[in-house]
């Protein structure tokens, strides 16, 4: 353990977890978007949505090893702790690095190498971390958002909830935001780690804009296809939800 | 004063040893009581504080910038040289010597010339254990390239930026002893004077740069590691900051100054563009390897380059000297630059610059291996000019680049007051009237890495350690001289700037002690001298206070030492009169053109003793012998 | 050519500073930015003014002495240069430049446009060599080095320690300076038995002078005058987390008997 303390104490330590976290992040987000997509593969012969089994699937995993839903909830535990060990390391880092740039030039500034996104990683990162309260209590927890929320019927909440272009709005653009966050961040967790060299440089650099778009177009196809009608309605004879066969 | 060189009584191969093996010592447990004060940390001064603490003395280390990083040897480009024979072209020890002493126009104690030939390659050694990258072949073997004056590839470098590497690897050795305590490093802080006692040199009075404060400092022994004097011309290849403050402030005090007409025009330097201009750009004499130098045969021809044919190009050097070409040593390089310039054969707008043409070079070649070769060099030149040599021949001219003169020594280093040693381009010792390419660092780092920490204790464990402390009035005393100087300067408050007054120095300089010198164009510069020295002391002014950063006052302190020391330089070339190396007297020269030597009257070093300021120095002379080597006549041609 | 300069002054680190507005006239373009200033402290002296502190030593480039922002960029608006190698012909007649010291809480300013760049020697003297004393040294071509990696390595040695790096980085990092110190001697087989012990000493030293960290936007690499890459940052956090999470914590332990 002291050695996760001495790295932790270091700056460059610091920048390794906030590298690591990041990464397991970006594994969790591919992960999800795999399963999102699903929404697109239709209803199984007994008319559930793809989607849904894969919902249900998520808690039955490891099953009769672990406890149902005890998997779901280590993969929730260690992307939340990676978030807020990425949260808290960066925010010492950024109070770190004004203690030590404490005067500014009067010249304003011109940067040649440092992108936009590079510059802006502290607010995308601000503005996914706002959002995620938000998609949370949205779909998981449910109470946010139009819709009625139903627990396990994915499909329909989702269908629910992309009626409203506001919403649509709303995810379409933090899918862009979190698309311009990985296409620095994915680049940068290489460099930080030390796996980036010249000769790598290049497939890393396109590595990482394919995921900020792969990641933005996976995840923002759903909303839009749901508010543009290229989705089917919810069936209603899906056998788990009451509520919905009530209808 | 008494001038004992202590050449050690062996057959010239076995002098370092059998002196070595008859030092006295100092015992580890003893070192770290003696304190040895080193004062600036390029090759020689960062070696030797480094070599001597990690043997236990207890070093303190000065230098004016804010880093010992930034001394000038930073600046060395081309290489050092090394008599390894990893290229089977018949180089030894003896063949060192020998271009060594032939290059410097027997002028030099062969004694230490033999030594330094013979340490060559233990430097190699010690700079690769350092980490110093130096070029390898593909094999992982050290590569070698030529260099001026000599016919084996002998020399060692880092692209073009060996003195980088060669002093980071010092500074290196410095910043671990730093850390480890055995050197306290003193930055930004300008030696003004040396603190003599009873005879011995026992300390140094200081100005701290940043807050002007004057500092005594006491020890068992200094070392002045201060560097050459070049800028006594004002543009020279040096950097600004370069001095001879440490070493002319020794002489004040009793040191013998031997030498100071030997200076080397450095032959291929990028020519001056305007009277603003601050310090000249030296181009590496590696550049000479491939590079042909050339002017049109024709005066005041204004064609472009590219457009002369070949019949009507003058390869002068080529012409002249068919054997050594382009590779003749500095001195001939430069003064032929100066005659064709002289005839009108100059090019450029101001006439003052030959080109030096890679054309054939990369015809031959072809652009990767002259492009691996120099192309940093070609980019410097670029950035410099805004020209590229790539398409364009470089202009080139002669610039002051290195000082042979310097404090009078003995082979242990140590100037005729014991106690003050001085290394590497500030003591004269090892280079005659004229040095070879890429053995200036070879110099600092032999004195530095091998001599300086052995013949240092022979020095100490003669003494008690510590017997004197900065409480000894003669340190108060040299306080209160050094700050009524600089009260005296910021009190004048006249209308002439430091800047100004420099670039005159320069130009009377370089009129009269430069390339060729002349009986009465050193008497006019002896008169005018003092003249610009009066107005320097009647008309000077300084803005702002001596109690804070004032670089103006750094420069006047600086200037006010070259305003003395320049009117020995011209005192001692008019006092030798002969040719040797660098030091071309127009009235001793052979049907050729070449410098003539007199031996039968000049064979000795002139070592001169400061009579007080207002009377004439007086020259002493150490009688040179040659025995390993036989005296000829210097012959490039054949 | 004129110019109309906008230059920090400041007497001493505890006083505060500002910009002045000099104008400077009749330059030629192939005077260079140091010598207009020169001119500038020549033409103030004889007014009167107290001339503008500022460093420079070897005006060619490679003692890395001269420390200016110019414009926002340090060393100026050309790539790959020191101040003392920008000529004023890279700038048109009339422009106003602004000039500034570098910025940093590790440099704090001495005076004017003179900072101290002590932090840099602390972190060479808490482990940038290879500990070995001077005397007589194995034959060097008794380990062969690969031209490249003697190459690479240089690319780093090249480093003149001028601090560019961290001025020009948003955070004040010294991450290029320490990595090109790491990497020049980690590279080479004469600097592998310290090679990690050094890591550790020289990156914790850097944090202890409160240089900022690296946020990966490459301005350093952008304002380096000898260009030097990043690539050594990522050789650097390598060897850092190497040594930080697997390697023996205490590799001197082991001889603490003998």
């Amino acid at each position: 353990m002291s050695r996760l303390g001495n790295l932790y104490q270091s700056v460059i330590g610091k920048k390794a977890i906030v590298a690591v976290t990041g990464s397991i992040m970006i594994g969790f987000l591919l992960l999800h978007g795999w399963g999102n997509l699903k929404v697109f593969s239709g209803a199984t012969a007994a008319g559930v949505p793809e989607v849904d089994v894969y919902a249900d699937f998520l808690r039955t995993m490891g099953v009769p090893i672990l406890p149902y839903g005890s998997a779901l909830w280590i993969i929730r535990i260690v992307v939340l702790v990676s978030l807020i060990l990425h949260v808290i390391c960066v925010v010492q880092l950024a109070r770190h690095n004004r203690k030590a740039r404490p005067v500014h030039y009067k010249h304003a500034r011109n940067f040649e190498e440092a992108t936009l996104p590079a510059r802006a990683m502290i607010y995308t990162g601000s503005i996914v971390v706002l959002f995620l309260g938000f998609h949370l209590a949205q779909f998981t927890v449910g109470g946010v958002g139009s819709a009625p929320f139903v627990q396990g019927d994915v499909y329909g909440n989702l269908y629910g909830a992309f009626q409203h272009p506001v919403y649509v709005a709303l995810y379409v653009g933090v899918m862009a935001v979190i698309g311009i966050h990985l296409y620095h961040g994915a680049w940068s967790l290489f460099q930080t780690l030390g796996w980036d060299n010249p000769d790598r440089n290049k497939s890393l650099r396109m590595l990482s804009v394919a995921l900020g778009v792969g990641i933005f177009l996976a995840f923002s196809a759903i909303p839009i296809s749901f508010f543009s009608g290229e989705m089917n309605k919810p069936s209603l004879q899906h056998a788990d939800t009451s509520s919905r066969s009530n209808k | 004063m008494e001038l004992d060189a202590k050449i050690p009584e062996a057959p010239i191969e076995d002098m370092w040893n059998t002196h070595k093996e008859h030092m006295r010592l100092v015992g580890p447990r003893n070192r770290p009581h003696y304190k040895v004060i080193v004062v600036g940390t390029g090759l020689a001064g960062a070696s030797a504080a480094s070599s001597m603490a990690a043997m236990g003395y207890h070093v303190e280390s000065f230098c004016f910038q804010d880093s010992p990083r930034r001394a000038h040897s930073i600046a060395a480009q081309g290489g050092i040289n090394a008599s390894k024979d990893y290229r089977n072209d018949g180089d030894s020890t003896y063949r060192l010597f020998y271009d060594t002493q032939k290059g410097g126009d027997y002028r030099s104690r062969e004694a230490n010339v033999w030594r330094l030939a013979e340490l060559s390659t233990d430097i190699i050694d010690q700079a690769v254990a350092q980490g110093v990258p130096f070029a390898r072949e593909y094999g992982g073997m050290l590569a070698n390239r030529s260099f001026g004056g000599v016919l084996v590839e002998r020399t060692f470098y880092c692209r073009g930026e060996t003195g980088q590497q060669l002093l980071l690897g010092a500074c290196s050795a410095l910043a671990n002893q730093i850390h480890a305590g055995g050197v306290i490093m003193h930055t930004r802080k300008e030696m003004l004077d040396v603190v003599i006692i009873e005879g011995r040199a026992r300390g140094i009075v200081t100005r701290d740069l940043v807050t002007g404060a004057l500092e005594s400092h006491a020890a068992d022994a200094v070392v002045l590691a201060s560097g050459g004097y070049s800028n006594v011309y004002y543009l020279s290849t040096n950097a600004k900051g370069c001095n001879v403050t440490a070493t002319w402030r020794a002489h004040k005090r009793g040191a013998g100054f031997a030498n100071p007409c030997y200076n080397q025009i450095h032959p291929t330097c990028i020519p001056v563009s305007g009277e603003y201009q601050s310090k000249l750009t030296l181009m590496s004499e590696s550049l000479r390897n491939d590079g042909r130098i050339w002017v049109p045969r024709q005066a005041s021809d204004k064609r472009s380059p590219s457009d002369i044919p070949d019949a009507e190009r003058y390869y002068y050097l080529e012409e002249r000297y068919p054997r050594f070409g382009n590779l003749v040593p500095r001195d001939v390089a430069s003064r032929n630059a100066k005659e064709v310039c002289d005839d009108g054969l100059g090019v450029g707008p101001s006439g003052l610059g030959v080109y030096l043409d890679f054309k054939d070079a990369i015809q031959d070649k072809g652009d990767d291996v002259i492009g691996s070769r120099y192309e940093n060099l070609f980019e410097m030149y670029e950035k410099i000019t805004g020209e590229s040599p790539w398409n364009t021949p470089m202009r080139i001219f002669p610039a002051p680049h290195y000082t042979m003169g310097g404090l009078w020594v003995d082979y242990n280093l140590m100037s005729n007051l014991p106690g003050l040693f001085a290394v590497g381009e500030a003591n004269f010792s090892d280079h005659g009237a004229n040095r070879l390419g890429a053995s200036s660092m070879m110099q600092c780092l032999a004195d530095g890495y091998f001599i300086i920490p052995l013949t240092i204790g022979d020095y100490l464990s003669r003494y008690e350690y510590g017997d004197v402390d900065t409480s000894h009035p003669a340190f108060a005393d040299a306080e209160r001289e050094a700050k009524g100087r600089l009260d005296r300067m910021l009190s004048i408050q006249g209308s002439e700037t430091v800047e100004s007054l420099h670039r005159e120095l320069g130009r009377v300089m370089w009129d009269h002690c430069g390339i060729a010198r002349n009986a009465e164009g050193l008497k006019e510069a002896i008169t005018k001298i003092p003249e610009i020295r009066d107005r320097f002391w009647n008309n000077l002014r300084i803005t702002g206070s001596g109690a804070q950063l004032n670089q103006t006052l750094e420069h006047a302190g600086r200037l006010a030492d070259f305003l003395e020391f320049s009117e020995l330089m011209c005192r001692d070339a008019l006092a030798r009169n002969e040719s040797a190396g660098c030091h071309f007297r127009e009235e001793h020269q052979t049907k050729e053109g070449e410098a003539k030597r007199d031996d039968q009257n000049f064979s000795h070093v002139s070592v001169w003793e400061h009579q007080g300021t207002d009377n004439e120095p007086l020259m002493h002379k150490e009688p040179l012998s040659f025995e390993a080597l036989p005296l000829a006549q210097r012959n490039y041609k054949t | 050519m004129n110019f109309t300069l906008r230059i920090w002054r400041q007497t001493d680190a505890n006083t505060d500073g500002d910009l002045e507005t000099y104008k400077v006239q009749d330059i030629e373009p192939t005077c260079s930015f140091l010598e207009m200033m020169d001119i500038l402290n020549e033409r103030l002296t004889e007014r009167n003014v107290e001339p503008v502190a500022f460093d420079s030593d070897c005006r060619e480039g490679i003692c890395g002495m001269c420390s200016m922002v110019i414009n926002g960029k340090p060393h100026g608006p050309k790539d790959g240069t020191t101040t003392c190698q920008l000529y004023m012909r890279h700038f048109e007649d009339g422009d106003e430049i602004t000039i500034e010291p570098w910025r940093s809480a590790a440099f704090p300013v001495t005076r004017d446009l003179i900072v101290d760049r002590s932090a840099f020697d602390r972190i060479m003297q808490a482990g940038g060599y290879v500990t070995v004393h001077s005397g007589p040294k194995p034959e060097p071509n008794a380990i062969p080095i690969e031209p490249s990696i003697a190459e690479e390595a240089l690319d780093a040695a090249c480093c003149i320690g001028c601090g560019a790096c961290v001025a020009a980085c948003p955070n004040g990092a010294a991450m290029l300076y320490t990595s090109a110190k790491v990497s020049h001697l980690g590279l080479l087989p004469q600097g592998q038995p310290e090679r990690f012990e050094r890591v550790q000493k020289m990156v914790h030293q850097m944090e202890a002078e409160g240089f900022g960290s690296c946020r990966n936007y490459a301005e350093c690499e952008a304002a380096c005058p000898k260009e030097i890459s990043i690539k050594f940052i990522g050789r650097m956090n390598r060897d850092f987390l190497k040594s930080t999470l697997i390697l023996p914590n205490n590799p001197r332990g082991k001889m603490d008997s003998q």
